[in-house]
Order: structure tokens, then C-alpha cells, then sequence
């Protein structure tokens, strides 16, 4: 027993040594992985019988409930809730999407020509909306865009009169474009710093007008930021409950307060984890899009909350 | 430089529109009057004794808390022997493993939470303690996960050979090279899975029951059906708690990044 235990020892030894080279060999390097496989066990079953297995559920009910077939899809298509509510949710995500890019870009460009110090700073203004609960800030959007609020009265106070703006996809286009806003800058701001910044500069002394110059050097050479930030951001929008429930219109719902309406509202399980479905393979096909054209990660620390 | 200072001026406004407008709320909670208007009247400290003498917000607030830290205990140990575990693997099935254990950042919140619903209400969680920490540990675990591998990335390998070459088994090693090696990592995803869990609403109001809401729940509730200030007492408390944690995460993980350098 010793001897052995001493010979798969120095084996080991030698296998640490080699280790940097290449993948381990033999038994005990197999030994070793199925070791380190069962490290990520844990982990590993929570988030199977907690996540995953949920979402098969979801999937499951939405072909059986009340009966086998594909009759829950078939309502999703041609219901013209569903497809109001589809309509709803892809105009708002995508006007979030534009809103975030037209103010995100100028931001992000400030970001690659300022001092270490003040991108420092700039980075972490971006992120502070991120500390505070996405509730508490639609709670502070209530107050603001309410008929009675600040807004409005400053809106009546200059003689424009009442805007209409909680209970409106307006409404909740500023407080999602808020709450979005780091998820665009970020990936712009990576894509920009890594333009080489003589090229424009080159470009404008080969005699183009600098608006020429930013539109056919810089602009395409920031592409990659553009697609990831934007998809990251038409994701999120997409699966956004708390803000278009809180400050959007009860009559046009976007697609998760109809998945919320059907199951809880209407009891229809079956409609309702159809909805899901669609939603989860919207999002899905999105994220394919992103690391396809991108070839990046995609990290979105506590995206579900939204 | 003329583009520059125009720049300047839009991301001051930018910044403006990202960070006043969740200041609103804080005259609000020491309004005189119960109504959510602004600018508000007078000045008191009743929706702050409110919240401390309403028995269902403390409750709440004491709930919210528990579940925070037990699914950041969970998750903090179940993440860092995953990331730890996968970094150490070397086959192709790896990244498999890897996306498999990241999925629940990608998929939108209500999806998880019908699911949730239908498997608790089968299995008798709803409404229950047990419930709620294993659905934000879920949530939680990949946030943890990510933080913590990225920081086993960046560790040096002959670190751990070194200790291993000294004598040191892997227990041994692990805690006593490994582990403070990544203690940045292991703190930021003890954040965010504090966070995480603290600031979760949308699968909380599936699986709550009456007699068991949490704090994000509780404020759900409050402002769909009243005008109370005392819901903005408690958003300002909840926002100066995260400022404070996450103040003190940073000064850490900074603390320790600077002692390397």
C-alpha cells in the first residue's frame, strides 16, 4: 500500500512538473479530473434542479397544458394579444436599444481621449446606477413622471401643458434606457479604446472632412462595440417585468406582464409558459448573434432582476 | 479640444439623468405629508418611525436579510470549489460545463419564474425560507462563479507548485496559498450574490406567500397599492445599504489589488 501510494506520489510530482505543457495523461491524471469535476458538483445541482429543470418544466407544460400538441403556439401566433404585446415589447426594446447607442457612443468616445484618472471616475458615475436596486430607481421614476410630478409641472409651468408620460411606452423607455445605460457604454467604451487614434487623424490628413473621417474610419471600426452592446441591451429590454409594470400602460402589456397576466391572471399555464418559451428563444437567439458576430463574453451581473 | 468640451457638457447630463433622479426620493421620506409629490413639505422623521414600528417591514426586512446571507454563504462555497474545480480541468468538456453553470445569467427573470412557480407549487416551497434561498442561490451561483474564476485566472500556477513542492497537500495548499490569493474575487461574488438576493423581485413575488415576503416584495406591493412615503424611507435605507456594502468591497478588493502590486 505504501509503496504504491509512494509511487503515485512522485508520479504526480511529475506530472505537477508537466503540467503546464499539456493535459495530464494516464490514470491518475484521470483521477485528478474526476476529482476536480466533483468540485463543481454542488454548483452543479443546484443550478440543475433550480434553474434548468424549471425551465424544462416551462417548456414541457407549454406543449401539454391542457393537452398534448402544439395548440398554446398556435394561439401565440395568431391571438391578437400576443402578438400586440410581441409588437409592444420589440418597439420599446429596440427604441431602448437606439436611445442607449445615440447617448452611450459620445460617452464612450469622451472616455478613450480623457486622462487615466478621469476615465477612472467616469467609469465608476456609470456604474453607480447599477448599486441601487432597479425598484427603488423606478420607484423615484413614479414620483418624477406621475401627472402631478415635477416634470410635468415644469412642462406646464413653460406653457408646453401635460405630457402624458407614466402609463405610456414613453414612460418606460426612459426608465429602462436608465437602468440599460451601463450595458452600453461599457462594450463601446472596450470596442473604441482599441481603435488605433492616428487613424483619423491619418485620414483627415489624406484631406477628409472630420465628419468624413469619423463616418468612414472610426465608425466601422467600432462595429464590434455597437453589436454586442446593443444585442446585450434588446436582450435585457426584452425580459424586462418591474419597470413596464410600474410605469407602463396596464392596456399594452410587454411580453413578461403577459406571461405574468396569463398564468397568475388567467390561470392559462399553457399560454402562458408558451409566451415564456417564445420570449426565452428570442433572448437565446440574441445571445447566438452577440458572441457570433463579436466573439465576446457576455457577463450581466444580476440581469434577471430587471 | 472644442469637441472635447462639448462632450464634456453631454456626459455631465448624461451622468445627471443616470444619478438625481433616484435622489427624489429622498426629500420624499422626510415629507410631512403622505403623498408622493414633489418637491415635497416640511420636514420629519415619521416614515422612517414608521418603517421601524410597522411589525410587516421589519419582518420583511429581517427575511430579506437572512436569505441574503444564507444564499450567499451557499453560494460563496458552492461557486468558489466550482470555479476552483473549473480552472483545474483540462478536456473539452470544460466550457461545457462552463456555459451550462452561467445559463442563468442569460435567461429574462419571468421565464425562471413561471418555472419556479409550477416546481415549488408541486414540491411544496412556496411561500417557504427553504424556497427562497434556493432560487436566489441559482441566480446567484454564476455571478460567484465568474468572479471568482476570473480572479483564479489571473493567479500564478508555481505558486501552488511551490506549496505543493514544499510539502503542502491540496487542503493545505488551497486555504492556505490558493484561497487568499483570490480573496478579491471570493468578495466581489459575496457581493453580488448578496446583492443578488437582497434586490430580487420578480421570482420572490411568484414564489411568496402572504405570510412570507420579502423586502423587494413588500415594496412591490407598497407602491402598487398606496401612496405611503414610508416605501421611500425604506428605498432610501435599502440604497445607502448597497452603497455601503459595495463601498466596502471596493476599498478591499482595491486594498488587497494595490498590497500585490
Amino acid at each position: 500500500m505504501n509503496v504504491t501510494a509512494n509511487q503515485t506520489e512522485t508520479e504526480r510530482i511529475q506530472l505537477v512538473g508537466k503540467a503546464g505543457s499539456g493535459s495530464p495523461r494516464g490514470r491518475e491524471g484521470w483521477r485528478d479530473a474526476s476529482r476536480h469535476l466533483f468540485l463543481t458538483a454542488p454548483a452543479f445541482l443546484l443550478i440543475t434542479l433550480f434553474f434548468i429543470f424549471p425551465i424544462i418544466v416551462v417548456i414541457v407544460v407549454s406543449v401539454t397544458d391542457p393537452e398534448f400538441g402544439f395548440q398554446n403556439y398556435a394561439w401565440v401566433f395568431t391571438s391578437p394579444l400576443a402578438l400586440n404585446s410581441a409588437l409592444t415589447t420589440f418597439v420599446i426594446s429596440l427604441s431602448v436599444t437606439l436611445i442607449c447607442l445615440l447617448l452611450a457612443y459620445p460617452y464612450a468616445y469622451l472616455m478613450t481621449i480623457v486622462s487615466d484618472r478621469t476615465r477612472g471616475i467616469m467609469t465608476m458615475l456609470v456604474m453607480v446606477p447599477l448599486w441601487t436596486s432597479i425598484l427603488v430607481r423606478t420607484l423615484a421614476w413614479v414620483v418624477l413622471l406621475q401627472d402631478s410630478g415635477p416634470i410635468n409641472a415644469f412642462f406646464e409651468s413653460v406653457g408646453i401643458g401635460h405630457v402624458q408620460l407614466i402609463r405610456t411606452p414613453l414612460g418606460v423607455a426612459i426608465g429602462m434606457a436608465q437602468v440599460l445605460m451601463p450595458f452600453m457604454v461599457m462594450p463601446l467604451y472596450s470596442s473604441l479604446s482599441r481603435i488605433e487614434p492616428r487613424l483619423v487623424p491619418a485620414a483627415q490628413s489624406l484631406g477628409a472632412k472630420p465628419l468624413v473621417a469619423f463616418f468612414k474610419v472610426f465608425l466601422p471600426l467600432s462595429k464590434p462595440g455597437i453589436f454586442s452592446g446593443s444585442i446585450t441591451v434588446f436582450i435585457l429590454a426584452l425580459g424586462f417585468y418591474i419597470i413596464p409594470s410600474l410605469l407602463g400602460s396596464p392596456k399594452d402589456p410587454m411580453f413578461p406582464s403577459l406571461i405574468q397576466l396569463q398564468v397568475s391572471g388567467f390561470l392559462q399555464w399553457g399560454r402562458g409558459t408558451a409566451l415564456g418559451v417564445c420570449l426565452l428563444a428570442a433572448a437565446l437567439l440574441a445571445l447566438f448573434l452577440v458572441t457570433k458576430l463579436t466573439k465576446s463574453g457576455f457577463t450581466i451581473p444580476g440581469a434577471q432582476n430587471r | 479640444m472644442r469637441l472635447k468640451s462639448v462632450l464634456s457638457v453631454f456626459a455631465v447630463i448624461l451622468v445627471a439623468w443616470l444619478i438625481l433622479p433616484t435622489l427624489v426620493l429622498v426629500p420624499i421620506s422626510f415629507s410631512e405629508k403622505a403623498s408622493f409629490n414633489f418637491p415635497s413639505q416640511g420636514f420629519s422623521f415619521q416614515w422612517y418611525e414608521n418603517f421601524f414600528n410597522d411589525r410587516s417591514w421589519v419582518r420583511s426586512t429581517v427575511l430579506s436579510l437572512q436569505i441574503g446571507l444564507t444564499v450567499t454563504a451557499i453560494s460563496v462555497v458552492a461557486g468558489t470549489l466550482a470555479a476552483f474545480g473549473l480552472s483545474k480541468l483540462r478536456f473539452r468538456g470544460r466550457s461545457l460545463i462552463e456555459n451550462y453553470l452561467l445559463t442563468p445569467m442569460m435567461v429574462p427573470g419571468v421565464v425562471l419564474a413561471i418555472g419556479l412557480y409550477s416546481v415549488f407549487l408541486q414540491y411544496g416551497l412556496l411561500g417557504t425560507f427553504a424556497g427562497f434561498v434556493l432560487a436566489h442561490t441559482a441566480l446567484a451561483l454564476p455571478l460567484v462563479i465568474l468572479n471568482v474564476g476570473t480572479s483564479i485566472q489571473g493567479l500564478d500556477n508555481r505558486l501552488e507548485l511551490a506549496a505543493a513542492s514544499l510539502g503542502a497537500n491540496r487542503v493545505t495548499t488551497f486555504f492556505k496559498v490558493t484561497l487568499p490569493l483570490i480573496a478579491p474575487g471570493v468578495i466581489a461574488g459575496a457581493v453580488f450574490a448578496f446583492v443578488t438576493s437582497f434586490d430580487e423581485v420578480i421570482v420572490s413575488l411568484f414564489i411568496q406567500s402572504p405570510g412570507l415576503q420579502t423586502l423587494p416584495v413588500k415594496i412591490y406591493r407598497s407602491v402598487t397599492q398606496d401612496t405611503d412615503p414610508t416605501v421611500a424611507a425604506v428605498a432610501v435605507l435599502v440604497t445607502v445599504l448597497s452603497v455601503v456594502i459595495i463601498g466596502i468591497a471596493q476599498s478591499l478588493t482595491g486594498r488587497k489589488r494595490k498590497a500585490r502590486s
